[in-house]
């Protein structure tokens, strides 16, 4: 149960004529763990309704699974591409955590132990576990974030957005996100999440896409996107590499873009002179 | 009394806070003591369900005299007990800034400049002194060329600016703000600090902030205080505070470069190696 995703010389003007993506070609292999960074209004958010069918392209075309999905209903989609909004209370609109998480994988037509599994699962992953009958507004905004995403896990779908997951998350919400990424990459489901958190990017994906004015200008892995070479165009976009990746340049040991990586470096470098 | 006492040479301070919201079962705050003295940065770390929220509301003379509910222990506002303040006074002493910049914006200006004098203009002031509390805000947050722009068409950091511009224009002695940069990117979240200690300097204000960016409290704060199930239960120096690795145990991270000097010191390596990537850490972050 995997799925390519293929954006191809994709442009997106709103109505009013914002012009918010512009040539955008973009291919992500089944099980690719993909961060998306740029400033706010680069058109990061624009980029991924379009992977669901939520926005249709100006011009160019998306294909999952080799199939262009112009004609593919967004009901449809959700079976293969999963979304959980920036905002959680654009998604959220039950009266209890145990139906919110449900709603999705029975629409999908689960019932029974295996419905049940999915919403456990979801709700274990999310740590809402003991919430399963409060109401979401009773939960704060970080926890109504991770419910939005429990019901975008419990789909069980083979591709999953995050559109700025860790935003609002004290650090161990951000470590329980970080956790579920490294098990969806395990279960060789795909993961493209939106950040404004470079050492997330780094640490948690092993792709990074950068974005400035609805183009993708740097494309790689973390090593690539925050090596030293990299940052006027970073520097463009106003953003900044991490600080791991600034002393490892400092020292002379290359490109280290998270914390682990400088000390495996410095671990490997001859010493002072 | 002393003037320590009176709290007249604080912007903010609370002393052994207790506040429950009305209809809730436990105490949101459970004993908080801080204090912001006026031309200091302070801020606020902490996990979520700390209360942090809650200390801003209290802080700012919002809680309970609009949300309802109980409080116990004192709340000094630039020289006054809350408990004394009629609403529109607090407001006018305390100026209150969230997450959402959008959800700040007045939603009837057709202009950024239009929208800065929205406060001024319901307190009556005359159109003189109300031009000059516009500019001043804008020329302070180096807004200036934002003026004519529709606010709702500004990014997600000149929104905030443009709110903070607005909270300015009303001329409050404390400013209490709630993790004002979590909805922007790194660019917007630099603006929002810097003009934070540019409000400092030029105004003589006390700032409450409220930051999960330890990265950022470690830049623009004087001291900071942690909150931990609705106490305040450490407080120092901000280069203190936040280098303390008890932080990480109540759930907050460390700045990243203690965080990295952390990784560092842990890794078994030579001294003189330690000591070498020390020296190019501190000199990064000094930059």
């Amino acid at each position: 149960m995997t799925a390519r995703i293929q954006v191809e010389g994709v442009g997106f003007t709103y109505p009013g004529g914002v012009q918010a993506l512009d040539g955008v070609t973009l291919t992500v292999e089944p099980g690719e763990r993909l961060a998306i960074v740029g400033q706010n209004g680069s058109g990061k958010s624009t980029l991924v309704r379009h992977l669901n069918g939520l926005l249709r392209p100006s011009v160019g075309r998306v294909l999952v699974d080799g199939h262009d999905i112009r004609d593919r209903h967004v009901a449809e989609l959700a079976r293969t591409v999963g979304l959980a909004f920036q905002d959680p209370d654009r998604q959220i609109f039950a009266g209890r955590v145990r139906p919110e998480v449900a709603f999705g994988p029975r629409n999908l037509g689960r019932r029974g132990p295996e419905l049940d599994r999915a919403i456990d699962d979801a709700l274990a992953a999310t740590g809402l576990e003991g919430e399963a009958g409060t109401n979401p507004y009773d939960l704060g905004y970080s926890r109504r974030k991770l419910l939005a995403l429990a019901s975008i896990l419990a789909m069980a779908t083979p591709v999953v957005v995050l559109d700025e997951p860790t935003t609002g998350q004290d650090a161990r919400g951000v470590e329980r996100i970080r956790a579920i990424v490294a098990g969806l990459a395990a279960d060789g489901r795909t993961v493209i999440a939106i950040s404004h958190d470079m050492r997330f990017a780094a640490e948690s994906f092993d792709r990074i896409v950068v974005m400035r004015d609805g183009r993708i200008v740097l494309d790689g892995t973390p090593a690539d996107v925050f090596a030293e070479g990299a940052w006027p165009t970073l520097a463009s976009t106003f953003l900044e590499p991490p600080l791991a990746a600034r002393i490892g340049a400092r020292l002379g040991l290359g490109s280290t873009p998270t914390d682990a990586a400088l000390v495996r470096a410095v671990g490997r470098s001859p010493g002072p002179p | 009394m002393t003037e320590a006492q009176t709290g007249s040479t604080v912007a903010i301070r609370l002393s052994a806070v207790r506040y429950q919201y009305a209809g809730a079962r436990r105490w949101a705050l459970d004993g908080v003591d801080l204090a912001v003295a006026p031309g200091e940065v302070v801020g606020i770390v902490g996990p979520n369900d700390a209360g942090k929220s809650t200390v801003c509301l209290v802080a700012a003379g919002l809680a309970p005299l609009i949300t309802g509910g109980r409080l116990e222990g004192d709340v000094w506002l630039v020289g006054g007990p809350t408990s004394a303040l009629p609403p529109h006074e607090a407001a006018l002493r305390c100026g209150i800034l969230f997450q959402d910049p959008q959800a700040q914006l007045s939603g009837t200006s057709a202009t950024v400049w239009e929208e800065i004098a929205f406060g001024p203009r319901n307190i009556g002031l005359p159109r003189e002194e109300i031009g000059v509390r516009v500019e001043r805000s804008l020329e302070l947050l180096r807004i200036a060329p934002l003026a004519p722009r529709d606010p709702n068409r500004l990014s997600g950091g000149q929104a905030q600016l443009v709110a903070l511009a607005s909270v300015l224009a009303l001329g409050p002695r404390a400013l209490v703000l709630d993790e004002p940069t979590s909805q922007l990117d790194p660019e917007g979240t630099r603006l929002v600090g810097e003009a934070i200690r540019r409000i400092v300097a030029d105004t003589g204000a006390g700032v409450l902030v409220v930051e999960h960016k330890t990265g950022l409290l470690e830049a623009i704060c004087d001291r900071v205080i942690v909150l931990s199930a609705g106490q305040s239960v450490a407080g120092g120096t901000a280069d203190e505070v936040l280098a303390d690795p008890g932080l990480v145990t109540v759930g907050v991270d460390q700045p990243p470069g203690v965080r990295l000097r952390r990784a560092i010191a842990g890794a078994e390596l030579p001294p003189t190696v330690v000591d070498r990537v020390d020296q190019a850490i501190l000199a990064e972050i000094a930059r």
